[in-house]
């Protein structure tokens, strides 16, 4: 998909999380990309964050570590 | 198979009651029936047929026909059994030869003025009057015309004397599914009382008094076409004589035995029996025994099923290589093998996952399980899903966080307790009629409407019914309303704390209250973006908490939306804060869309769980399907629809199986979409037309409609109906043995050889099916799941003693505004739905009569936003969107607000796709349909995008002649 619709999507999903009390909001994002993308898409994120990850929310980037 | 054993059918004479057991005697036989019940009823209890004609057990009794007088001991005079109730010990004689000579009298009076053409009548064998006139042993009419004219009556056209008959009326042909017929009126007004009490619409009358009584479809003038009639045939239904008759019975002939089966058109999942005359369908009338539809029907599942024999139908297998050859008819057998080497081929050059499936809402439990068992146990991934992606896809994600379980929480027939109704973002007059017609006699009643809809829908105001608040909210702005509802739910005291403390997590309420309770979100603080007048907000939020039992009903206009899921949070929330869950008339009420949207999720078609909802990460599910099929189960979620296409254009994702969806016409962006499709080296349509997305296929499967095969839908009450097959499949092949056969192509072993044994495994692997079976079907008719140990005979209501999840979660809701922003170039919010009389992208609908009503999809727009344009009613405009745009016919309304847009998805040629994004629900993508900013403007004719489209049809769907 495009990285700009990448970028959009994985903001929304940092966006919901955030607003979510507790301190494991990066967990939570990590889980339902775990959970809902499939392994390409995570690793078009990924790869995305290796090249410098630009226009996406640092939630994404640190649950982005957590994912396999 | 046994055939299943239809309950009681007969005409009860007047509807059933409740109340405490009354006991009487009826000819000597002693009856005992609810307090309430009339002794009509009562002695069609003991098996007495008492003579009559007005009455009719869908609608109250009347009174006006004089023929079911009984006499009462101690009681003066005859009344009327139909509008006696019974009372302890009463006493009936129902023959007496008093009450047969009244009764002969009277029928003689009605035949008096009703022609002897029996023999030709449409009606014969199917006639109460002839029936009835028969019962009464009418014998002679004294009642002749005298020589010289002078004797009124309606069914002469002519006197003897050759003078026009004034009180005549010719047929009113005008509807294209009925007639009416008023010369063999008896004006008992079954079909007045049906139209309001049954349907609710309140389009028929009964105009002029005494002997000049005529059944009318509106005021002076207008004929039924022309009236409000909405064609639902509850008049057609009620009515005892040929009056009111369906022009396919008037064609055919009357039905001599019946199949009990499903609707296939929207998720209330009506029952109806499919009547045959011979190997002909002549109709199909709700079935009353139908706990969806009690006996009710609309105008699609009523009338709307020739497309099953519409010559566009595609009945032999097709193939071609390449999307622009024409179309090449083959055998089944080439057919599969082409599929299947294509299919096999791609996984070998491009990996395992690069293939996948799409299961459709529309078929049967059974095939749908069958086609996500394709990807999973032979395509070897988890690359299914189903276009509840585009529809309720957040419900389920929803509903599963807060509540624990992805359905609705209550059946129909709870509407019928219910004391405030919030109808947010649904149509349900348009897009679940039989449903609304519930709701509406329930309004009647006296229960309380909120509606909270961008657009004025009909339910805010029409006959009898009016909504005590209307939001009109700006698109969009859901979350915002509905946190607005709850902070003055929670600020304001009106929350139900011992429902929470009991119920609910109060940590997680906690919070929640801290957060809903910040003035931010109070309806004075929200207004400005979501246009709602804050007084009207507070005064909705007070009369839910505070009416009595308080019900929602959500749709589409709710879901598809960037915070779709957010909202169903939130609404989730609102009926825990008041307690509103685990009784009748309450409860989170999702309306479906597709007949079986709600099967198509229960039956694994997502690409991260397994049927039952069970996430594919789970070991211990696996297991229970890797030991069953013998294959491994990928642990790895699949691609859903929107990442199938994304995957397709970067060149991942190579061959899709799709049955029974168009994803062309009814997915958004239609030009990401096409390109998508254009991507795929093996697209294979299963499908009853050459659809849109047909464009771009290289295998054809020609499908099977509802009535050509068995299987079962579960509606939107989670209610499992059977569908039972009419017809042979007029193709060859019920549609799941279609999907066998392919799987067998690609060497699986599958050797199912009824929808039976399907149900069997599913049940055998999905603890909320554990239950369910063919035989329970045929001996229950219908069971809502879960079914199983604990629920031996099915769940109406969920989560009655405690939420399925254990404790009910309040979710923070923070409304997020979506990036779909309007703008100097697209001023405009474009919101889409849907038309009573045409169904989804309309592949169905726009193949029967139904057109009448709906030939093309029109843009409704405010008149201040028109006059600014220049647009007139009936205008030709551009519709433009930053996706793309078309053109179509402006209607000029203030149902919507200045500033919002609207219009239907029903016609390929207008697209209104081509418009939509790719945004989407942030947690299930689920399309963003609701929202897309535009604008308007005068156009001279189709867009470059429409000619270039309907070229590009044109050649795709060329069939060559088949070879000798």
């Amino acid at each position: 998909m495009s990285p700009e619709k990448m970028v959009h999507m994985a903001n929304q999903i940092a966006t919901f999380f955030k607003s979510q009390p507790g301190d494991d909001q990066a967990d939570k994002v990590a889980r339902h990309l775990l959970d809902f993308w499939e392994p390409r898409m995570r690793d078009q994120l990924r790869d995305y964050i290796a090249a410098g990850g630009k226009g996406l929310d640092t939630l994404v980037i640190k649950a982005a570590r957590q994912i396999g | 198979m046994k055939d299943f054993i239809i309950p009681d059918d007969r005409d009860m004479g007047t509807p059933a009651r409740v109340g405490a057991p009354v006991t009487l005697e009826i000819d000597g036989i002693a009856v005992t029936v609810p307090a309430g019940t009339s002794v009509m009823r009562a002695a069609a209890e003991a098996g007495i047929q008492i003579p009559k004609l007005c009455a009719t057990d869908s609608v109250e009794a009347f009174g006006s026909c004089r023929l079911c007088l009984v006499e009462i001991e101690g009681r003066r005079g005859t009344p009327a059994s139909c509008t006696t109730p019974v009372a302890p010990g009463m006493v009936v004689n129902t023959g007496t030869s008093r009450l047969r000579k009244l009764r002969r009298g009277v029928m003689e009076l009605y035949i008096s003025d009703h022609p002897l053409d029996c023999l030709t009548c449409s009606a014969n064998g199917d006639c109460e009057l002839q029936d009835m006139a028969g019962a009464v042993g009418l014998r002679d009419v004294r009642y002749e015309a005298p020589e010289n004219g002078g004797l009124a009556n309606h069914f002469e056209a002519r006197n003897t004397s050759g003078e026009a008959n004034p009180a005549w009326m010719p047929k009113d042909d005008s509807n294209p599914y009925f007639s009416y017929d008023p010369s063999k009126c008896i004006v008992c007004s079954r079909c007045v009382r049906a139209c309001e009490e049954v349907q609710g619409t309140f389009a028929l009358t009964i105009e002029g008094r005494g002997f000049d009584s005529r059944v009318s479809a509106g005021g002076a003038g207008d004929d039924f076409l022309g009236s409000d009639c909405v064609s639902c045939g509850a008049c057609v239904q009620a009515c005892p004589t040929a009056t009111l008759q369906e022009k396919s019975i008037i064609e055919m002939g009357t039905p001599d035995r019946s199949v009990v089966t499903t609707c296939a058109y929207c998720g209330v999942g009506c029952s109806f029996k499919a009547e045959m005359n011979g190997d002909q369908l002549v109709r199909m009338t709700p079935y009353k025994h139908g706990k969806a539809n009690s006996g009710h029907s609309c105008v699609k599942g009523r009338f709307a099923y020739g497309y099953a024999h519409h010559k566009d139908r595609i009945l032999s297998p097709m193939i071609r290589e390449r999307i622009s050859d024409p179309w090449r008819e083959v055998s089944w057998e080439e057919a599969l093998s082409f599929a299947a080497s294509r299919l096999r081929g791609l996984q070998a050059e491009y990996g395992q996952k690069s293939i996948g499936v799409i299961t459709s809402s529309r078929c049967t439990n059974e095939e749908t399980y069958l086609v996500q068992k394709l990807a999973r146990a032979v395509f070897g991934n988890n690359n299914t899903d189903t276009c509840a992606r585009v529809c309720h896809s957040p419900t389920g994600y929803g509903l599963g966080q807060t509540f624990g379980t992805s359905a609705g929480t209550q059946d129909f027939a709870s509407v019928d307790h219910a004391d405030v109704v919030i109808v947010i973002g649904a149509n349900p007059t348009d897009g679940h009629p039989v449903f609304a017609s519930r709701l509406k006699k329930r309004l009647r009643a006296g229960a309380k409407l909120i509606v909270i809809d961008p657009r004025r829908i009909d339910l805010v105001k029409s006959p009898h019914v009016e909504a005590s608040h209307h939001l009109p909210l700006r698109p969009g702005t859901n979350v915002a309303v509905v946190s607005a509802m709850a902070h003055v739910i929670v600020t304001e005291g009106l929350m139900n704390e011992d429902f929470i403390r009991t119920r609910c997590d109060w940590d997680e309420f906690q919070h929640y209250a801290e957060f809903i309770s910040d003035p931010r979100h109070s309806p004075e603080a929200t207004a400005m973006l979501t246009g709602v007048d804050p007084e009207e907000l507070r005064a909705a939020a007070r009369l839910y908490a505070t009416g009595g039992n308080g019900a929602i009903y959500y749709g589409l206009g709710v879901t598809e939306h960037s915070q779709g899921s957010t909202t169903v949070m939130g609404i989730a929330n609102l009926a825990m804060l008041t307690g509103n869950i685990g009784r009748p008339g309450v409860g989170v009420n999702p309306l479906r869309g597709q007949n079986n949207v709600q099967g198509a999720c229960d039956m694994g078609s997502f690409p991260h769980e397994l049927p039952g909802y069970r996430h594919v990460k789970g070991a211990e599910v696996r297991s229970i399907y890797e030991s069953l099929w013998g294959v491994e189960i990928d642990p790895e979620p699949g691609l859903r629809i929107p990442n199938m296409l994304d995957a397709a254009v970067d060149g991942s994702f190579k061959g899709l199986y799709c049955q029974g969806e168009d994803i062309l016409q009814s997915d958004p962006d239609t030009k990401h979409v096409a390109a998508g499709l254009a991507a795929m080296e093996c697209v294979i349509v299963h499908d009853l037309f050459l659809n849109e997305t047909a464009n771009y296929a290289h295998v054809f499967l020609p499908g099977s409609t509802f009535l050509e095969k068995d299987g079962t839908f579960t509606n939107a009450e989670r209610r499992i109906n059977r569908v039972r097959r009419v017809i042979p499949p007029r193709n060859g092949y019920a549609d799941w043995e279609i999907t066998q056969m392919l799987a067998n192509a690609m060497g699986a072993n599958w050797s199912y050889a009824h929808p039976a044994q399907i149900m069997e495994e599913i049940a055998l692997t999905t603890p909320s099916f554990a239950g369910v079976d063919y035989a329970l079907l045929e001996e229950k008719g219908s069971v809502q799941w879960p079914c199983n140990a604990e629920h031996p005979e099915g769940t109406p209501l969920m989560h009655v003693d405690g939420f399925m999840r254990g404790q009910g979660r309040f979710i923070i809701t923070e409304y997020v505004p979506t990036d779909e922003k309007t703008g100097p170039r697209f001023p405009l919010l474009l919101t889409t739905g849907r038309i009573l009389s045409q169904y989804n992208v309309g592949a169905q609908t726009r193949r029967t009569d139904n057109v009448v009503w709906h030939e093309e999809d029109l843009l409704e727009i405010h008149p201040h936003d028109a006059e600014v344009r220049g647009v007139a009613e009936g205008d030709w405009v551009r519709l433009a969107s930053r996706s793309g745009e078309t053109t179509l016919r402006a209607t000029l309304t203030d149902r919507v607000s200045p500033g919002v847009v609207y219009t239907t998805f029903h016609h390929p040629d207008t697209q209104a796709n081509v418009i939509t994004t790719d945004f989407s629900d942030w947690a299930t993508n689920c399309p963003e349909y609701k929202v897309t900013a535009v604008q308007v403007s005068l156009s001279n004719g189709p867009s470059e995008w429409q000619e270039d489209y309907a070229e590009q049809a044109a050649l795709a769907r060329r069939i060559l002649p088949a070879a000798e």
